[in-house]
Order: structure tokens, then C-alpha cells, then sequence
């Protein structure tokens, strides 16, 4: 049971029930779509980009708590970012996701700041797809180059 | 040993008089621990756990008689030739098909379907022809034709279901016309545990003289089948699903839609003479068998089925069934949960979600507390959309689920409410 408080954690738990940026994000300039066919995780992710800064960011979908957590905390977190500070948040993540951290700074998710909750999904293989999602779709939404707002 | 003689021997605790105890000792992967708990094996509709027989079998035959067959005329060539055909033998007098050479060994009930697609589809279907299909069908039984009706301009009609996950079938019978060519229809859902009123379905379509192949997967392990008794043209399932091993399967199919297919895929073994100009095709079933077959695999799941006859597919269907009242009662007694598929005539499968906990969490959840379930879509993308959730629990029972498991089931939901609060 422990080990389970470890993947599912208050502020996981408190986020899937309570979704930040859970909105469809009018004006938005970068827009992205993130599936996951395992599972069956979806979001729609939309960004207000100016500047190079993320000026706003919200999501739309469904999925598990971890997915939709991540997906919540990911949107807060990047809000106010300027593009290269978020593809470098990104890295990070994606390193203390996966096990790849290159120091163990970032395998513990310190610096992370509440992003570090994270770390404990590493134990669970089959669900680290669930919280690499949000971050794999915000990558794809900074790499989709200014595409129309999709009103879908 | 009747059914009824074992009724007197534990007359109170278990009504069937189902020895699990003693079954379970028979599958050595049953007697482990996941995460530091006894595991609980409820993922059979996915595959079922081996018998030691099983087992044991496949270490013979490697062991001792390995060889290619139909070919070598060296003795352990004989011997696996014996045995690979001995095994087909066994699976002919198990579904009680007319004739040996109407069983057709594949890799699973997905390559049987594909067999049947390529090689009657592609003959029999046309543009503007259409196949019937119920909406509670495996993907397996659902891209093939799909693929099919892209490529003909064929149009893929499909069965609706009703809210307990029943097949409608006033609409089945307005469905087929003129244009029909061909029904392909699930004996038992994979997804809700749904058991179709196959012989009706058969009997409807032959009226109009439509062919009906039927998914056998999820119903073999379960129930006896007779494929002379049902009548129908094709009928498929996997061995691994049926304690038998992976990797094995069988197509049976009506000897005169056999005789007038074309081959599904050339290569040694199914032909009779080559030469550059012209190939004569070989009889049948080995028409459909090109190259070295899964030879261990059809011993295995002949094997298998020995297993199942020994305990009595009626005991087995019994027992299945006193878990799948037992399992439905628990869980419905849990706040939240709400079981998707009720049918008429189920399946021993429970199908459910849990109010506020998403399939893949408490699939999580339960795993952590030992208990091995399915969560996901269960390759049933359209069931799901049907009953309007991205995914469920799965929980499949088998002939050595125990209701002590059962118990930790419900119990483990429970916990993974807590967790959520």
C-alpha cells in the first residue's frame, strides 16, 4: 500500500479531481492533440503563445489520474515560461520519467519543485506513458510552428 | 465422476462439488506472489494459465520426438507426424466436426478469421455485397471484414446491442438481404461475457442461405461445442485462451467451402506437385497449411483439451457460473461500481468501472494487491463507445478462480476507493 501512496499522492489525487486549466483556451495559438492507444488517454492541448513566452496554456480530454494530473500540473507549470525554458522543463521530465536523468538531481525530481510527485510513477512501467502524455503533446504543440487554432 | 456424485461430498461449502483446491494445484503459475501478495489470476479471457500436463507436453515432444512432419521418412519424423495429426484428430472429435479434414490448424482465432476473409471473402464478396457483423465483436472480428469491404466496395453491416449488452435481434433479421454474403458473429463477448444466441443466428442467416462464421475464442473454454449441432459454416478459436499453449489455433470450416477455396498462403506443405509452370494444391486441410506448422503447439493444445474433457466442460460451465453470481453479488455491493454487460446469458466475466477511479488506476490498485486484471478496451473500441466509457475492468474467471479470490477482488475495489476517497 505504501508504494501506492507513492504513485497516487495527494496533490495527484487532488489535481485529477480537481483539474487545473481543464478549459477549452480561446485565442489560442498552438494546439496539439496527444493520444495514448493503450490506454486510451486523450487530451487536447492549446497554447497562447507571444513573445516566445506561453502566455496561457489549458487542456481538454479524458484519461486515468495520472495522465490527467500530469496534464494539469504540466499547464500550470509552463504558464508564463518562455519557449525554451518549457522544451527544457520538458527534457527533465522526460528524464525523471523514464529513468534517463543524467544526474541524480533530476532522477529525484529535485528542482522540479511540485513536478517532483512524479518521480514515483518510474515504479510503475506500464504507467509511465500515462504521465509522459501531457509533456510529449506540449512538445508538439511548441514544434507545430503557430498552426490555426483548431476549433474541434 | 458425475456431477452428482461429487454434490455429496461438500454439500454446503460448495454446491457444485468443484474440487479447485486439487484443480489448482494442476497449474504451477497459480502459486505465486505479485507484489508481495498471493496472486490472483482473473485475466483469463485475455489467456488462461497451463496445466502441468500442458506443460509437460510440449517438454516431451521437444524433448524426445522432435522433427519435422509429412516428410522425413526417419522415425522421429513419424512420430511427429503421428502425434501432430493425432492432435488434429482430437480437436476434429472435440468440436465434433464431421470430418478431420475440415480442422485447419493456425496460429489463433485472429488468423483463422484472416484465413477466411482472404480466402472465401475475397471470392465470395463483392461491391455492393455486404457483411453482417454485432457490435460486440473483438477487433479481430471487425478489421478483417472492414479491410475486406474497403477493398470490394462492400459495405459492413453491424448487429446493434441493447443496454445489457444483448444482441437485438429483431434488428439482425432486418439486417440480412440480398446483398448479405456473409455473418461473423462472437459466440461469447470478450468485453461483457455476452452469450449470443448463436444457434438462432446460424438458423436465421441459413434461411436466406447466408454462411456464418462464429468467434469460438471466448466460448471453448467454457461450454462443449458442436459444430454439426450449430451448423455453422466456419468456426474459430485460440488454444491459449483453452489452457493450451500460445501461438496455436484452428480454423474448422464446412468441407464444401473448403474444397472451393483458393489457398490462403503458398509455400511447402500445401501443395502436391511444383514446377515452375504450375503448382497442383495439396488436399485438404493441408491446402491451408504452408510451412512448417506449430507442431508442439497442436500437441499442447490437444493436451488441453484432454485436460478440460477430463474435468467435464458441464462442471466447468457450472462452477464458472456459481463464481460469476457470487462475483456479481460482491460487486455489486461496492458504492460506485456499475457492471457493464448484463446479459441474458453471460459469460464468467465482469465488466465494470468504479465511480470517480479511472479502469487504468484501479487496474493499478489492483495489481498492487495481487489481483490480475484487464483494464483497458479489451481490443472492443466500439463496446466501449456503446456503453459510453473509455475503458473498463476486466475481471475473466476461469475453472480454478476460487471465490476466496473473488472476496479479494471486491476487497481490493474497496481500497482503491479509499485511495481516492
Amino acid at each position: 500500500m505504501s508504494d501506492l501512496r507513492d504513485l497516487y499522492q495527494q496533490v495527484i489525487l487532488d489535481h485529477n479531481r480537481k483539474p487545473r486549466n481543464f478549459r477549452v483556451l480561446e485565442g489560442a495559438n498552438r494546439t496539439a492533440e496527444g493520444y495514448n492507444p493503450l490506454c486510451g488517454d486523450k487530451i487536447r492541448l492549446y497554447l497562447s503563445v507571444e513573445d516566445g513566452v506561453i502566455k496561457d496554456a489549458a487542456f481538454q480530454g479524458k484519461g486515468c489520474a495520472i495522465s490527467k494530473a500530469s496534464a494539469s500540473m504540466m499547464t500550470a507549470s509552463v504558464i508564463g515560461k518562455p519557449l525554451d525554458e518549457a522544451e527544457a522543463l520538458f527534457h527533465r521530465i522526460h528524464a525523471m520519467l523514464t529513468g534517463e536523468a543524467t544526474s541524480t538531481i533530476d532522477a529525484a525530481g529535485d528542482g522540479l519543485g511540485k513536478l517532483a510527485v512524479f518521480a514515483g510513477v518510474r515504479e510503475f512501467p506500464s504507467r509511465i506513458k500515462c504521465a509522459t502524455l501531457a509533456w510529449h503533446t506540449l512538445r508538439s504543440a511548441l514544434s507545430g510552428a503557430a498552426e490555426p487554432v483548431s476549433t474541434e | 465422476m458425475s456431477a452428482t456424485t461429487r454434490v455429496f461430498r461438500a454439500p454446503t461449502a460448495n454446491p457444485t462439488g468443484w474440487e479447485v483446491e486439487r484443480i489448482r494445484k494442476d497449474f504451477p503459475a497459480l502459486h505465486q506472489e505479485v507484489h508481495g501478495k498471493p496472486l490472483v489470476y482473473l485475466d483469463n479471457a485475455a489467456t488462461s494459465q497451463k496445466p502441468q500436463a500442458v506443460i509437460d507436453a510440449l517438454t516431451a515432444y521437444y524433448a524426445r520426438d522432435n522433427a519435422n512432419v509429412h516428410r522425413g521418412v526417419h522415425l522421429l519424423s513419424e512420430r511427429a507426424t503421428d502425434a501432430y495429426e493425432s492432435a488434429r484428430d482430437r480437436i476434429q472429435r472435440h468440436l465434433n466436426a464431421a470430418s478431420r479434414r475440415e480442422i485447419v490448424f493456425v496460429r489463433q482465432a485472429t488468423e483463422a478469421i484472416n484465413l477466411v476473409m482472404a480466402s472465401f471473402g475475397r471470392t465470395v464478396v463483392g461491391a455492393g455485397d455486404e457483411v453482417v457483423i454485432s457490435a460486440i465483436e473483438h477487433h479481430a472480428n471487425i478489421v478483417p471484414w472492414q479491410m475486406l469491404c474497403e477493398e470490394k466496395g462492400a459495405t459492413l453491416r453491424v448487429v446493434p446491442v441493447d443496454d445489457r449488452g444483448d444482441l437485438i435481434m429483431d434488428e439482425y433479421a432486418r439486417l440480412l438481404g440480398p446483398r448479405t454474403r456473409l455473418v461473423a458473429i462472437t459466440q461469447v463477448s470478450n468485453a461483457l461475457g455476452t452469450v449470443t444466441p448463436i444457434k438462432e443466428i446460424i438458423r436465421v442467416a441459413h434461411r436466406q442461405n447466408v454462411p456464418v462464421l462464429v468467434d469460438g475464442a471466448q466460448a471453448v473454454p467454457h461450454q462443449a461445442v458442436d459444430v454439426q449441432d450449430l451448423d455453422c459454416d466456419f468456426f474459430v478459436f485460440s488454444g491459449h485462451k483453452a489452457y493450451g499453449p500460445t501461438g496455436i489455433g484452428v480454423l474448422y470450416g464446412k468441407e464444401a467451402w473448403l474444397e472451393r477455396m483458393p489457398p490462403y498462403q503458398g509455400g511447402g506443405d500445401m501443395i502436391k506437385m511444383v514446377t515452375f509452370e504450375k503448382t497442383i494444391y495439396n488436399d485438404l486441410p493441408y491446402k491451408f497449411e504452408a510451412g512448417t506448422p506449430h507442431i508442439a503447439g497442436a500437441i499442447g493444445l490437444a493436451t488441453a483439451l484432454d485436460y478440460l474433457d477430463g474435468l467435464g466442460l458441464d462442471a466447468i460451465g457450472a462452477w464458472e457460473h456459481e463464481l460469476l453470481v457470487y462475483g456479481t453479488e460482491l460487486l455489486q455491493a461496492v458504492p460506485g461500481v456499475r457492471l457493464i454487460g448484463t446479459a441474458r446469458r453471460k459469460a464468467a466475466v465482469l465488466s465494470f468501472v468504479l465511480d470517480g477511479v479511472h479502469a487504468h488506476d484501479l487496474g493499478t490498485i489492483l495489481d498492487h494487491q495481487g489481483v490480475a486484471v484487464r483494464a483497458g478496451h479489451h481490443c472492443a473500441m466500439p463496446v466501449m463507445d456503446r456503453f459510453g466509457v473509455p475503458a473498463t475492468v476486466r475481471a475473466s474467471l476461469g475453472l480454478y478462480n476460487t471465490r476466496g479470490e473473488l472476496e479479494t477482488l471486491a476487497s481490493a475495489v474497496r481500497t482503491a476507493r479509499e485511495i481516492f476517497g
